[in-house]
């Protein structure tokens, strides 16, 4: 080692300043330039026109692309709207903190965030919000003032009542039932198998009808898919299962499908329709449910525009229109819900692609 | 022409590449001029780059990168490394949360038990190392997860947010209108704490004679085991520190706070200069190599592309700073060869 630094001439070492400096300049050059190419820059100049930018939780999800989807599609049809995605690969609150930043220093005029931790983001949009821009969430909350509306898939009421009708209907009112939940403290989950005990307890309908257990395959694929087998060798009289979630109602359906209890075990749930287009169609599962995700991007960018003109701030008796959804109301707690769960059977599956 | 370059090697000895040639012409300058390059480029073609706000957004989020690669650079001259400086500070923040929020302690108070915490990690880290005589790669990756995993014990899916306001604002705040964070203080201290250990200490030189050669180290009497323990102790509290940095910013204390850090700071100082084989390095080429993995990112994040292209390019830069010193090493070995080559033809065509 000591020879070389003997040796090294003025020469040698200016030659290794110079190598560095070129080699970095391409390599950053070639950034740059692809960086400069791909961004339309500023928010238009239109003065009818804004900018919007959604921050998802994560990006290449394929929930959040049909989301996203819909906020495209409303902000091509509204004209001067400058739409704009950014976000992280890994659904983390610090990453977004840094694409929050760099929105206020492009001083875009809305940001539509679904937040990866409701206070981490906080102070990052207050200081958008300080530099002119307005803060709309989805799908994920943050801390009530630091946003100025929330739109939300459905009301989680909605959600236990639909299941609790489907199964009923394709069970002909009577007879046991499961639920198959995701993990036993998630939130979403329990609230809507609170409102689905409630209604099975106090409808008259529903009293022929007999829940027997709740069970967890915590959103995995193949404890769901083991799950459910247990579940239906333990009450081999078993008509009917309800399994609130995606990872759960295509495990189950999968199961269902290759064992002797297909089409007689009814499943509901729910469920993407591309998982369970084949299961609907070779006759394991007749109906399940889900909000349409992309009406939720369609909301926000309908949302943007009526905040940005000024014609709402948010509060709760504001109204919107919001093109093909329609007139949109703000509820308590500054939330906009963007409408009933839909239901998907053999008739209309193929119209989504999600 | 061979005659006139072996008398320079003769007459200048190594002395005469004195301290101000090696300030600006050292692989610490080389360091630092790429980041000015890459600054004076993102100024130029990333629209909203040249600007205060940038100067705030970019160094508050080297803060934590900053702490931690100090620690670092110490470590990776040594010829070890240090994976788990990011699940210390998780479990740091993990603590912070719940000893504020369920325990209900003084908020200083938490502070001091956090740092604790920090320090006991590293020193388990380096006792690991040193008193049993593990790799520090297999040790460190092993803590990462250990750390990470008592983080989730600690505080579980919670997450604590309601600090004092007056500490998360001053953990955002910046010096007057410089947009230079106000924690960069306490950044530039351990800095320079660290240089002059480094540098300007027999305790740094024997760090770097560590790095060369551990047996040589040992003959010359210097105390390995003992040097690596304390820079394993220093490198967690470093670490618990940078943790209770990033609850106060992002005024959030959760299980996995900090998640993944360590790859942009081990990326940085070995950007930085430092070799990974141990030896060789300098803090100043640590700094520049930490500003300029923010500064790539952040103008890369300003013109809109994705966090995908963003891993792609720290992994490149990370690789490429582990290649570029072998390279020029080896093109300067041949160059060696050619030369030594030349002179003995010469002489005994003589």
């Amino acid at each position: 080692m000591k020879l070389f630094h003997l040796k090294r001439g003025r020469s040698v070492t200016a030659r290794r300043v110079l190598a560095v400096s070129a080699l970095t300049t391409a390599a950053v050059m070639a950034l740059a330039g692809c960086a400069a190419g791909g961004t339309p820059a500023s928010s238009g100049g239109s003065s009818k026109g804004f900018s919007i930018a959604f921050v998802p939780k994560q990006l290449n999800n394929p929930y959040t692309d049909v989301e996203l989807g819909g906020g495209k599609k409303a902000a091509a049809a509204l004209s001067g709207v400058d739409y704009s995605v950014v976000g992280p690969n890994t659904a983390s609150a610090s990453s977004q903190v840094s694409y929050i930043n760099t929105l206020t220093q492009k001083k875009i005029n809305v940001i539509a965030i679904a937040a990866n931790d409701p206070n981490a983001v906080c102070s990052a949009l207050n200081q958008a919000k300080a530099g002119g821009a307005k803060i709309i969430t989805f799908d994920s909350d943050t801390a009530k003032n630091c946003r100025s509306l929330f739109i939300n898939q459905v009301v989680s009421k909605d959600v236990g009542l639909i299941e609790v009708k489907q199964v009923a209907e394709q069970i002909n009112y009577e007879g046991d039932i499961a639920i198959l939940s995701a993990t036993a403290n998630a939130t979403n989950q329990n609230a809507w198998i609170e409102f689905m005990k409630a209604e099975l307890k106090s409808n008259p309908k529903y009293a022929k009808i007999n829940l027997v257990a709740t069970v967890y395959g915590n959103d995995d694929d193949t404890t769901s898919f083991q799950v459910a087998q247990g579940l239906l060798s333990t009450y081999p009289n078993l008509k009917g299962i309800i399994s609130p979630t995606t990872v759960g109602i295509a495990a189950t359906a999968r199961y269902l499908s290759t064992s002797s209890y297909k089409g007689k075990v009814a499943l509901v749930g729910l469920g993407l329709p591309n998982q369970m287009r084949e299961y609907v169609k070779d006759g394991t599962v007749k109906a399940f449910a889900l909000w349409d995700p992309a009406k939720i991007g369609t909301a926000a960018v309908y949302a943007a525009k009526a905040l940005v003109a000024g014609t709402i701030t948010g509060k709760e008796g504001d109204s919107f229109d919001a093109g093909d959804l329609g007139t949109l109301k703000v509820g308590a707690d500054n939330t906009v819900i963007v409408g009933p769960p839909t239901e998907f059977d053999a008739n209309n599956i193929d119209q989504y692609n999600f | 022409m061979s005659d006139a370059r072996q008398r320079t090697t003769v007459d200048r000895p190594v002395k005469a590449r004195g301290a101000t040639r090696r300030l600006f012409l050292g692989r610490n300058a080389n360091t630092v001029y790429a980041l000015l390059l890459i600054v004076v480029i993102a100024s130029i073609f990333v629209p909203y780059f040249a600007g205060v706000a940038t100067v705030s957004f970019l160094l508050i989020d080297a803060v934590p990168i900053l702490l931690m690669a100090m620690p670092m650079a110490l470590i990776i001259i040594t010829g070890e490394i240090d994976l788990s400086v990011a699940s210390t500070a998780g479990l740091s923040a993990a603590m912070m949360g719940v000893l504020f929020h369920d325990a209900h302690w003084n908020i200083w108070w938490v502070f001091v038990a956090c740092i604790i915490v920090g320090l006991l990690c590293g020193a388990f880290n380096g006792i690991l190392i040193t008193a049993i005589g593990l790799p520090s790669l297999a040790v460190t990756i092993g803590t990462l997860a250990l750390f990470r995993g008592l983080a989730l014990v600690v505080i579980g899916d919670n997450a604590v947010a309601d600090f004092p306001v007056d500490l998360t604002a001053f953990a955002t705040s910046t010096i007057g209108g410089t947009g230079i964070p106000t924690f960069m203080i306490f950044v530039a201290i351990v800095v320079i704490v660290f240089a002059v250990l480094l540098h300007f200490t027999p305790f740094g030189r024997a760090l770097f004679a560590l790095g060369f050669s551990k047996e040589a180290a040992r003959f010359v009497g210097i105390r390995v085991n003992r040097s690596k323990f304390w820079l394993y102790v220093a490198s967690g509290g470093i670490s618990a520190f940078a943790g209770i940095f990033w609850v106060l910013r992002y005024s959030s204390a959760q299980s996995d706070s900090v998640t993944g850090l360590e790859l942009s700071v081990v990326a940085a100082v070995l950007l930085g200069g430092v070799s990974i084989f141990g030896g060789s390095g300098g803090i100043v080429g640590v700094v520049a190599g930490v500003l300029i993995i923010r500064t790539v990112n952040y103008s890369l994040q300003l013109a809109g592309l994705p966090d995908t292209v963003l891993t792609i390019v720290t992994g490149s830069l990370l690789v490429l700073s582990v290649i570029a010193p072998s390279v020029s090493a080896r093109l300067k070995l041949s160059g060696e060869r050619r030369r030594s080559r030349a002179l003995l033809t010469e002489t005994s065509a003589a």
